[in-house]
């Protein structure tokens, strides 16, 4: 009665222009958009309390720019090595590979250590999650809520990029190689975007 | 079957029917645990409207009820009956059971992550059940849990509890996220040939749409718990105003998640009606793609509603304008829904079977709900009515006949297919005129009473001078809710004996067009046998002319003139 498909059942074919190797990347930037709301509501809340604050202390003069900025600089180089990581393995250069993924995961390491360091220098300058000297408690709250989340998200990254740095180190499948370090990149490159709205946000205004 | 045969090695008792990757499997997992919730629930109200119909009287088997234990019951029958029973059943039931089958793919795109959203929101239930029983009692900050109520132990006398509500919230949000992943990743790439997305089953529309919805709004919630959480454990002051906090930020943040929720909720039941009534109309749904649009700009539009929920909150005042008008704006697609079901039944040769019967108790209430809804949503009418019985009532009639009549007419529907047995109707169609008829008698007094002017959430109305003439209401209210209880024992029957006396189902009970009917019923592991069934045609081609009977299966060739 019913028709059924001739073809080899080994064969799964989609009706879309996703071929069955993209379910992965689909399934990322799905994920992507529900985190990025996530970075929304925590950016527009802190602009809603500081924006209703009435002493909210200048974030300049207490958090210190310049080492943030480095460590943004430092996110950004490791997102071009992510990049000439994903460039290797299409051109099949697996010592390159190598190099490029273990720089991008030194340059995120490299970030949680400053970070770890920069929380130190502030938690013993006086700013507390429940407080600080300077004026509205909500602003080291605030701060080390988002900084948090993202460092976070770094870590989750870290971890993440040393998984697939294991699995195409030791296969020679270029195909998987290239869509499992892809998929990898569009979180990483999520991640380094988002600090970049951090810092404007947090830092910078 | 690269990826998906590889994962699918299971032959054991445990792997098959615990820990199981197959999302059939899964999906009746999610069912067992909503029933489950359910009656939970549904026992919390028996309770409570004991206690609102006989205040100072002892509930029998149960004990007196103070203020605070009712606080705690009131607030556990939202939060069971939103999260632990409308999301589960909906979305994790029928999202896990139909969308491989209806697309034609063998499983999810990524079994495990199925699995392991089960467990987690396994998990959340199980912290969510604990919470009931630890020192100071379940959460009593409302299911909204607003602060500063909620933010402070000493508010409501509950320490334990409240914490755990809102780990049980982040597992159960953290759980649909992997869900909604993989329905949207699953419906996207796994369709069979020909199964475009304009002839896609409403039903998986209605899913995509609400998953859609659910990614996108979750977030902010998930980060208004965990600064609830901080503010509760490590004295963080975002939400209490001691400290410069903001009560209002959580309601902002609860809400912009809370409205599209309820369109989670509610999308999911349209679609199962959406797809019970062309069948037993035996005619094509009326508006096929404008219900796909109307479906979209409802979703769209759910997001910039969100503050209508605080008319009353102390926002700025210019803001309850728009907030009213995208509000009345949003029940233009949903009339268009109502509409296209209506005329989906007009001149169809139309057969009540139990599905089509709370298929149409469906439309009948959701229709009562929808338009009590124009009075909350105009900001003048609401500043009178907010707070009241008469928000109670029209939230029971747009969410109860989606979860209960929505959800019955896909469980009668499906279950055919979810279990290889047929029901049985007599008790079916006794179960649904007894619940319509209860269910009436409930929840239709509420809007009396709330007019009159009962709030929500109180646990002794006698206390109030002005209530008291009115105690009769609440009377009929409570009577109607313990025969509504009791209009549930046909179905328990009806289920345990179809599961008990064995009347197999055939393949194709209902005579539907869509994939899941060309499987055996029950579907074994991966499905169909050696090879997928292909798509010809729309979901709802019933009465054809140039076809042999009054239904055209998605997957089959015209002889005379293929099409």
């Amino acid at each position: 009665m019913s028709q059924v498909a001739t073809m080899h059942p080994g064969v799964e074919p989609a009706e879309s222009p996703l071929t069955p190797e993209s379910w992965g990347k689909l399934g990322m930037w799905i994920f992507l958009a529900g985190d990025a709301m996530g970075f929304g509501t925590l950016l527009a809340g802190y602009g809603a309390m500081r924006y209703g604050s009435a002493d909210w202390p200048s974030p300049y003069e207490h958090l210190g720019i310049s080492l943030t900025a480095f460590m943004t600089f430092l996110l950004i180089c490791s997102s071009v090595t992510m990049v000439k990581a994903l460039e290797a393995i299409k051109l099949e250069r697996p010592g390159r590979v190598k190099l490029f993924l273990c720089l991008t995961i030194l340059g995120g390491a490299t970030f949680l250590a400053l970070q770890a360091y920069e929380w130190t220098h502030l938690i013993q300058g006086g700013l507390k999650i429940f407080g600080n000297p300077w004026g509205a408690s909500l602003f080291g709250t605030t701060f080390f809520i988002i900084t948090g989340f993202h460092g976070a998200h770094v870590t989750g990254g870290v971890v993440y990029l040393s998984t697939i740095l294991t699995v195409v180190s030791r296969s020679r499948n270029t195909v998987r190689n290239y869509l499992l370090t892809e998929i990898a990149g569009l979180y990483w490159h999520f991640v380094d975007l988002v600090w970049i709205m951090v810092f404007t946000f947090i830092y910078l205004l | 079957m690269t990826t998906a045969t590889a994962q699918h090695g299971e032959h054991g008792f445990w792997t098959t029917h615990v820990f199981s990757t197959d999302h059939k499997t899964i999906g009746k997992q999610y069912l067992t645990l909503g029933l489950f919730w359910a009656v939970v629930g549904g026992l919390l109200t028996y309770v409570m409207r004991w206690q609102l119909a006989w205040p100072e009287t002892v509930v029998p088997g149960w004990g007196e009820i103070g203020p605070e234990t009712y606080n705690a019951l009131v607030t556990m029958h939202g939060t069971i009956m939103v999260f632990f029973v409308a999301m589960p059943i909906l979305l994790g039931a029928f999202g896990n059971f139909l969308i491989p089958l209806m697309v034609g793919a063998r499983d999810m795109a990524f079994p495990r992550l199925n699995m392991l959203s089960l467990w987690v929101f396994a998990l959340a239930s199980l912290l969510l059940f604990i919470s009931f029983f630890v020192p100071g009692g379940a959460a009593a900050a409302g299911w909204t849990g607003y602060p500063p109520l909620s933010a402070k132990a000493e508010y409501t006398g509950v320490n334990w509890g409240m914490d755990l509500w809102i780990l049980a919230h982040a597992l159960e949000f953290a759980a649909f996220l992997m869900g909604g992943v993989n329905y949207l990743t699953t419906a996207i790439a796994f369709r069979v040939p020909g199964m475009t997305f304009s002839r896609l089953p409403l039903v998986i529309w209605q899913q995509l749409t609400a998953t859609t919805l659910f990614l996108l709004s979750v977030g902010p919630l998930i980060a208004g718990a965990v600064m609830l959480l901080l503010d509760r454990q490590i004295g963080t002051h975002f939400f209490t105003p001691g400290g410069g906090g903001d009560p209002l930020l959580w309601q902002h943040l609860f809400w912009f998640f809370g409205h599209p929720e309820v369109y989670v909720i509610l999308l999911p039941a349209v679609g199962l009606v959406l797809d019970v009534l062309p069948v037993f109309s035996r005619k094509p749904i009326f508006g096929y793609r404008w219900i796909i649009a109307s479906t979209i700009v409802a979703g769209g539009l759910s997001f910039i509603v969100w503050a209508h929920h605080m008319f009353v909150s102390g926002i700025d005042p210019r803001l309850a304008m728009p907030f009213s008008i995208t509000t009345i704006l949003i029940s233009v697609p949903f009339a268009y829904l109502m509409f296209a079901m209506i005329a989906t039944l007009w001149r169809g040769s139309i057969r009540f079977d139990t599905p089509m019967l709370f298929a149409l108790g469906f439309i009948a209430m959701f229709i009562v709900g929808g338009l009590t809804g124009i009075f909350n949503g105009s900001a003048p009418a609401d500043i009178y009515i907010s707070d009241t019985y008469f928000v109670v009532a029209h939230f029971h009639y747009t969410l109860f006949s989606s979860v209960f009549f929505g959800g019955l007419a896909g469980f009668y529907f499906w279950f055919p297919k979810m279990f290889g047995r047929l029901m049985n109707e007599t008790l079916g169609k006794l179960h649904f005129w007894l619940t319509i008829v209860f269910f009436n008698a409930t929840f239709f007094p509420m809007h009396n009473i709330g007019l009159a002017g009962m709030m929500r959430r109180i646990a002794n109305p006698l206390q109030y001078d002005f209530l008291v003439p009115h105690q009769w209401i609440n009377v009929v209210a409570t009577i109607g809710t313990m025969l509504l209880l009791a209009s549930q024992i046909p179905f328990v029957m009806n289920v345990v004996w179809s599961l008990v006396a064995v009347r197999p189902a055939p393949k194709n009970p209902w005579q539907a067009n869509t994939l899941e009917w060309t499987a055996p019923s029950p579907p074994p592991h991966l499905n169909w046998g050696e090879a997928l069934p292909v798509v010809y045609r729309g979901p709802y081609e019933y009465s054809v002319p140039e076809a042999p009977e009054d239904w055209l299966p998605q997957d089959r060739v015209l002889a005379a003139r293929a099409r």
